[in-house]
């Protein structure tokens, strides 16, 4: 079946529509550099939204702008950087983890896979920005939700339930989020030797203290020597980091600051703006765990957990698994790449993030049954089960994407 | 304000439903006597009252569910309340509905320093989460002006905001996790100490729903290390666009203060009368704007923004040079509601978010309304997010006045909408605003709205006659209508 290539709003909701009354599923699809995310059904019709592509808005004064979800996400951080602006939630790209066409995703698949950077932990998540949005529901029917200001509670926020939908609810046809300045300078303080415990720990000291932290991420000597930054694959040894950044002086006072603050957990370095940027952007993107770096023999897993239990919950997997760890959100995102099929290191994975965060599978290996995301509770997986259909009964959109 | 008719049915079994809720809540947690139930028939917006027909007051979260369990099965109405200070008449309850008050759900659960987040029960006000950190140095940010009655349940509910937004965020950016129980009595908890949840974000969409989804029972709030220093500029304008033009100048030049505050000549003169507090009375409008963070970036911040003033035709500037002189800045603008009060014997907060930019044009449009409606306004402005607080001036014993205001209000709500805004940027929709969502919404997107109300409560119990201008039942909203076979678009590729 050919891709369906609707090139406006109306023709968005007519392909929908049509599919509803066909009853035939349609998998909502940017750019493709996110299919790995989660289960893709066979037998589903790509609804392709790049031909949505623009910017209708931007108001960089009032700190908002209006793109069309097929909109390359370089193209709207290019219009940003003109204006010295960022999307603050720091969209990383996946495309090398996934092994597809890193630089090609699109605003509508950042948003519909709520995915946010190592400023998360600062700064919120892509929810969190997201202020407004049009999209056709799998009832064929176009709706709109939020606006185009930040404060705004009138009516429930759609927004937030959109954001990491993974398109299972409605196809977006337009999306309005919030723009923030750009810091003026960008300092990395690099702490040298920490085992992960102790790592969580400065982390954890770092980011409680008054200097602003924007980001903290641990890379165990391993992960840490495939880094594109000689000061950091040059350590041979485990490389923990913390970001500041903001008006020049301020960031250089608070660089300061914390290596002062940090002495006592180890050796101390520092890096500067451009180097800091790709650090970050290494991180973010999680291109330790590439298979180019690191092999496909790997399962990859994303755990979110509670900052502080960052190191205990990796230690957990590796006491049954060989495994590799990295370190984001200051010990709150544990990236694992866990060797060995058939399971991947599922069943250690979960047990060990039970009852206090949860875990998705990011990256499977062949033959892997087990579910991307974690599974709710059963009381919350009916009640979400009851929210995908009250926007897509026939369940025709990107159905299974979410779910078993 | 038409709201749902009472259920002569249900007012009928009234002993009958105070006795099993006595069942469930033993001793003095079921209020059944008239006299008791007046302290629960209005919250802050008090045009509106009604008695409830029983009030229950649940300890814990197993009370919670019995008491949504029983209510679903006997289809009894049920209305949450937290402090009660909801200004959209968010927490009104309902003569044939119980009104379930959380006010004893009122400890701190965790201070978890490691993780930075504190887990409290929802009836704890938001300034007591602030006062059990604040020794380690943290704090809660989102600082709604009620703060010291109002509950953080209640801000979730509403997903408060305060003045301090624009740079820290509103509620729902600074709750990481709750505790639900849903009008079947089913418990969930979505969130945690952790920043995501699998699945789809219950927990954002909890945040605002306005009481109307569920009874939070326990909140997750992530608190932040109180910045090092903290300063206020005190600038006047000689117009409201000079100052809007300011703010502007502002954010292009990479500056997100902690607040940015305006107010205009009535509201500057209201504010000085009652507090004292030193603001200068021949300018059109007053900014004040608050800089956090260390000494060093304030200081500098401070000169910045002072430079941009001067360049937008500021006439008087001062910087705050202790936290008594920034406190002092603030006071006026803190007491400006009651200092409205004081000159005139009622007024009506309204609650609107527009684009920054368009400020003066609402501004005069809104001073037109007023001379035609014959009722002053003052307007005080979170100029940094766009949302404006005019406060009609009215007197309830005139008659008709009341009716007017509110005519001139839902007028000034219209233009904000006009204008590119939204009807609420904080208050909520709650029975205020109800009637005006047609106003900014279509009703599809109404539709699809109470879809997903029919996901948490398919009967429609769990505080009905808010938010929604119609109620529809949920099997009518359930229905596909199936457009498929008109074929409008023939250039779209057809399989």
């Amino acid at each position: 079946m050919a891709a369906l290539k609707p090139a406006n709003e109306a023709e968005v909701r007519e392909a929908i529509a049509a599919a509803l009354a066909a009853k035939t599923p349609l998998e909502i699809r940017g750019a493709g550099t996110k299919r790995g995310l989660g289960h893709i059904e066979n037998g589903a019709r790509m609804l392709d939204m790049t031909r949505l592509s623009g910017i209708p808005l931007y108001e960089p004064d009032e700190l908002v702008l209006r793109a069309l979800p097929g909109t390359p996400l370089r193209e709207v951080e290019a219009r940003l950087t003109q204006h010295g602006q960022m999307l603050a939630f720091e969209p990383p790209d996946y495309a090398a983890l996934l092994g597809t066409a890193p630089g090609a995703q699109t605003i509508g698949g950042v948003i519909a896979c709520n995915l946010s950077g190592p400023r998360r932990l600062k700064a919120g998540a892509a929810r969190d920005h997201f202020l407004g949005f049009r999209a056709v529901s799998g009832r064929g029917e176009i709706f709109k939700s939020g606006g185009r200001v930040v404060k705004n509670v009138t009516g429930y926020d759609l927004c937030k339930l959109i954001a990491g939908s993974y398109g299972t609810l409605a196809a977006l046809t337009e999306t309005t989020m919030k723009v923030l300045p750009a810091p003026e300078k960008v300092r990395t303080v690099l702490v040298f030797g920490l085992d992960d415990a102790r790592a969580v720990e400065a982390m954890g000291a770092a980011l409680g203290g008054p200097h602003e932290v924007s980001a903290a991420a641990h890379l165990p000597q391993r992960v840490a020597a495939t880094s594109q930054i000689a000061y950091v694959a040059g350590a041979r040894a485990a490389v923990t980091a913390l970001r500041v950044e903001g008006f020049a002086a301020s960031a250089e006072a608070r660089c300061r600051g914390l290596r002062a603050a940090m002495a006592s957990f180890g050796a101390v370095e520092e890096l500067h703006s451009m180097n800091a940027r790709k650090f970050w952007r290494e991180v973010g993107d999680v291109i330790a765990f590439a298979p180019d770096a690191l092999g496909g023999n790997r399962a990859i897993w994303r755990a979110s957990v509670p900052p502080a239990s960052g190191a205990a919950v990796a230690q957990a997997v590796m006491r049954s698994r060989e495994a590799l760890a990295l370190y984001d959100w200051g010990g709150g995102l544990v990236w694992l790449a866990v060797a060995g099929a058939p399971d991947g290191g599922a069943a250690a994975v979960r047990a060990a993030v039970r009852g206090i965060g949860h875990a998705t599978l990011v990256r499977a290996l062949p033959g892997m049954t087990a579910p991307r995301f974690e599974p709710e509770a059963p009381a919350l997986a009916a009640l979400s089960a009851r929210v995908k259909d009250a926007f897509d009964p026939e369940r025709i959109l990107n159905p299974g994407r979410m779910g078993v | 304000m038409q709201m749902p008719e009472p259920d002569a049915g249900v007012l009928a079994r009234r002993a009958a439903i105070v006795a099993r809720l006595r069942a469930i809540l033993p001793g003095e947690g079921v209020i059944d006597q008239p006299e008791s139930l007046a302290a629960y028939e209005s919250d802050g917006l008090t045009a509106y009252r009604t008695r409830p027909m029983v009030c229950v007051l649940p300890e814990t979260t197993a009370q919670v569910s019995a008491i949504l369990k029983y209510c679903g099965e006997a289809g009894v109405k049920v209305v949450p309340r937290g402090a009660g200070t909801s200004l959209s008449g968010g927490a009104l309850p309902l003569a044939d509905g119980v009104l379930l008050g959380l006010g004893k759900f009122n400890r701190i659960l965790e201070i978890d320093y490691a993780n930075r987040c504190v887990v409290a029960q929802p009836g704890v006000t938001n300034l007591a989460l602030t006062e059990a950190v604040q020794g380690a140095g943290f704090y809660y940010a989102p600082d709604p002006s009620s703060q010291i009655a109002c509950t953080i349940g209640g801000n979730v509910a509403e997903n408060s905001g305060g003045v301090h937004c624009l740079k820290y965020g509103v509620t729902v950016n600074n709750v990481l996790g709750v505790e639900l129980v849903l009008m079947s009595g089913e418990v969930v908890r979505t969130g945690g100490k952790q920043l995501d949840a699998p699945g789809y974000d219950l927990l954002g969409l909890v945040n605002g729903s306005e009481g109307l989804l569920g009874v939070v029972t326990e909140v997750t709030v992530r608190i932040l290390r109180k910045p090092a220093t903290a300063r206020a500029l005190l600038i006047g304008f000689p117009t409201s666009e000079a100052a809007g033009a300011c703010v502007a100048g502002v954010i292009a030049a990479g500056i997100i203060p902690a607040g940015i505050e305006l107010m205009d000549a009535p509201a500057i003169h209201a504010a000085e009368a009652f507090a004292h507090c030193g603001y200068p009375l021949d300018v059109g409008a007053l900014l004040i704007v608050e800089l956090d963070g260390p000494a060093v970036e304030v200081d500098a911040l401070c000169g910045r923004v002072g430079a941009i003033a001067v360049q937008c035709g500021a006439t008087t500037q001062r910087a705050s040079n202790s936290e008594a002189e920034r406190l002092a800045f603030w006071a006026g603008r803190k007491a400006a509601f009651p200092a409205v009060g004081r000159i005139s014997p009622d007024y009506y907060c309204m609650d609107g978010t527009i684009p920054r930019h368009r400020l003066p044009e609402v501004l005069k449009r809104i001073a037109e309304m007023s001379a035609r409606h014959g009722l002053r306004v003052a307007n005080v402005f979170h100029a940094g997010d766009g949302n404006l607080h005019p406060l009609i001036l009215y007197d309830a014993n005139k008659p008709g006045e009341l009716e007017t205001a509110e005519t001139f209000g839902a007028e000034i709500l219209m233009l904000c909408v006009e204008v590119g805004g939204v009807l609420t940027g904080e208050h909520g929709v709650g029975v205020e605003k109800r009637d005006l969502m047609p106003s900014m919404f279509d009703e599809t997107d109404l539709a699809q709205q109470q879809r997903v109300k029919c996901a948490f409560d398919p009967d429609g119990l769990l505080n009905p006659g808010k938010v929604f201008p119609v109620l529809h039942a949920c099997a009518e909203l359930g229905r596909v209508h199936v457009h498929g076979g008109q074929t409008r678009f023939p250039n779209l590729p057809r399989f």
